[in-house]
């Protein structure tokens, strides 16, 4: 069985329910337990409109649970009424579930939640395992994230940043348990970008596209971080990066630049230099400068230092580090790159070891630890 | 979205405000100290919040490798109460504010007399295992 074709359908579904009038929590549950209901039956009955099964056993076990619930008279009425065709939407169904799990009213945690469970169709428990927190907290987290936002009414379209921003967190978490939240992102942003047409939308999917396809080469087996220019571009998915390449370019053409096409735009960059050393450092300086603009972000312009260390020099880098607020995270790491570079090994390897000690994870920790011994065992020989 | 460990432990810190040990309170101070960290549990599981929680027994045991085809040695307990981990617990939550936030009424569960113990409770991140975006230099 395709399970992710199931799960495609899941916006598209609870989206016709709610239409239909239910409310947006019973909906939500009533299509959770229809995806679990077909995960069971089709196998050996695969319906012929998958989508239309799904409403349709969705839609029952939802009187089911309206009838149950007898306190709810709202529902009771609504099983007398055959379902009202309802007026012609003004936002498309699976648009506005994106918006409404990702209302301004929750916290980052719960938007990621109810986005992956309610548009992503995925399980509590899978989602639980991902996030590595108990199911029943899970549970509780995307349960009080349904109560915030059932009664949010949509008569227009929401912000799409928010929910840009939420689809970028589930990227940006990686891969525990056993689902790839990395790939789900993905699904689900192109599925984002089929329901509406916005040049940031393209930019962020650009942007993961680009991510995604150097993932094989950013660690060894046993999970060593391998630094950019290291990478063995030839295990890079080029098929992903053109496809990325091309969804960027008629998202620029478009002329509304923002912050995704601008990250979109930095790692095209990179990938499109055969080896590190014909990186056009000065183009991606260039874009740094866009995003500073865009943003004021003062991790971009940690990552501009970067750049402009490899374009015109270390000197050039520490001088725009030494402008930044040095206790910005990752600035240990940057300068001792730089001062590295700059032949300063002693500065270099006392700013890894700190850098190691500041480093929010445990791969980019041993990777700055090592890149510590190594500066030291070279200036003992 | 990030993880914190609230440890509870005497290594270092001051002294807490109420810090009459529990073996002179009453047995109601007691049931109400207890009441209160369940309830605590409880409202952060039922928040989204709660990972883990733990209590540990005082005494431990020291071991180490003592080389190939050797026994582990083992050595202790060095029981003093100034170097008890006494428990933990876990909490995922959305900023390091509210990790500190959710320490704070942790340390107000009561003691003596039933008034807040103000214990010092140690908070450390968790170093998250995988990256996804960032490349390293």
């Amino acid at each position: 069985m395709d399970e992710l074709l199931l799960r495609s359908l899941t916006p598209k579904v609870l989206g016709i329910l709610v239409r239909r009038g239910a409310d947006f929590a019973a909906a939500e549950d009533a299509v959770q337990d229809a995806l679990i209901e077909a995960v069971r039956v089709w196998p050996a009955e695969p319906p012929r409109d998958p989508k239309g099964w799904l409403v349709t056993v969705a839609w029952r076990r939802f009187l089911d649970m309206a009838r149950a619930d007898a306190a709810r008279r709202r529902r009771e009425e609504l099983l007398d009424a055959e379902p009202a065709p309802g007026p012609a939407p003004e936002v498309d169904d699976t648009l506005q579930l994106y918006f409404r799990c990702a209302h301004p009213s929750l916290t980052p945690s719960s938007a990621v939640a109810l986005t992956l469970r309610a548009v992503g169709g995925l399980t509590t428990r899978q989602i639980a395992r991902a996030y590595l927190v108990p199911e029943a907290t899970m549970a509780q987290r995307i349960s009080r994230a349904k109560r915030t936002v059932s009664d949010v009414r949509f008569d227009q379209t929401g912000d799409v940043a928010t929910v840009l921003r939420v689809l970028y967190l589930v990227f940006n978490e990686g891969y525990s348990g056993d689902v790839d939240l990395a790939a789900e992102a993905i699904r689900l942003t192109r599925q984002l970008a089929a329901a509406i047409d916005h040049p940031e939308v393209a930019g962020l999917l650009a942007l993961m596209l680009l991510h995604h396809a150097r993932r094989a080469s950013r660690t060894t087996a046993d999970g060593t971080l391998v630094p950019l220019a290291e990478q063995d571009r030839g295990r890079w998915d080029s098929g992903s990066i053109a496809e990325a390449v091309e969804i960027l370019q008629a998202a620029l053409a478009r002329d509304r630049l923002g912050e995704f096409q601008a990250q979109a735009a930095i790692a095209a960059l990179h990938a499109d230099a055969l080896t590190a050393e014909e990186t056009d450092w000065v183009q991606i300086v260039e874009w740094y400068d866009e995003l500073a603009r865009l943003t004021d972000s003062p991790v971009v312009r940690l990552n501009r230092a970067v750049a402009v260390g490899e374009a015109d020099g270390a000197r050039a880098g520490l001088a725009a580090l030494a402008e930044l607020d040095d206790t910005l995270p990752r600035y240990a790491a940057v300068a001792a790159y730089l001062h590295e570079r700059d032949g300063d090994l002693a500065t270099a390897a006392r700013l890894y070891t700190e850098a190691a000690r500041q480093a929010p994870n445990l791969a980019e920790r041993d990777h700055l630890t090592r890149q510590a011994a190594r500066l030291n065992t070279r200036r003992r020989s | 979205m990030a993880k914190y460990l609230l440890l509870k432990h005497y290594r270092g810190a001051p002294a807490a405000v109420n810090d009459v040990p529990m073996d002179r309170w009453t047995p109601e101070e007691i049931s109400a100290h207890v009441q209160y960290m369940n309830d605590f549990a409880a409202r952060l599981e039922a928040n989204g919040e709660f990972v883990d929680g733990q209590a540990l027994a005082p005494e431990g045991t020291f071991v180490r490798y003592d080389g190939e085809g050797r026994p582990p040695v083992t050595d202790g307990p060095f029981a003093e109460t100034k170097d008890l981990i006494a428990g933990w617990m876990v909490i995922d939550v959305d900023s390091y504010e509210r990790a500190v936030e959710l320490a704070g009424e942790l340390s107000a569960a009561p003691g003596a007399g039933g008034k807040p113990i103000h214990e010092w409770l140690e908070l450390r991140p968790f170093l998250t295992a995988s990256p996804n975006v960032a490349d390293c230099h």
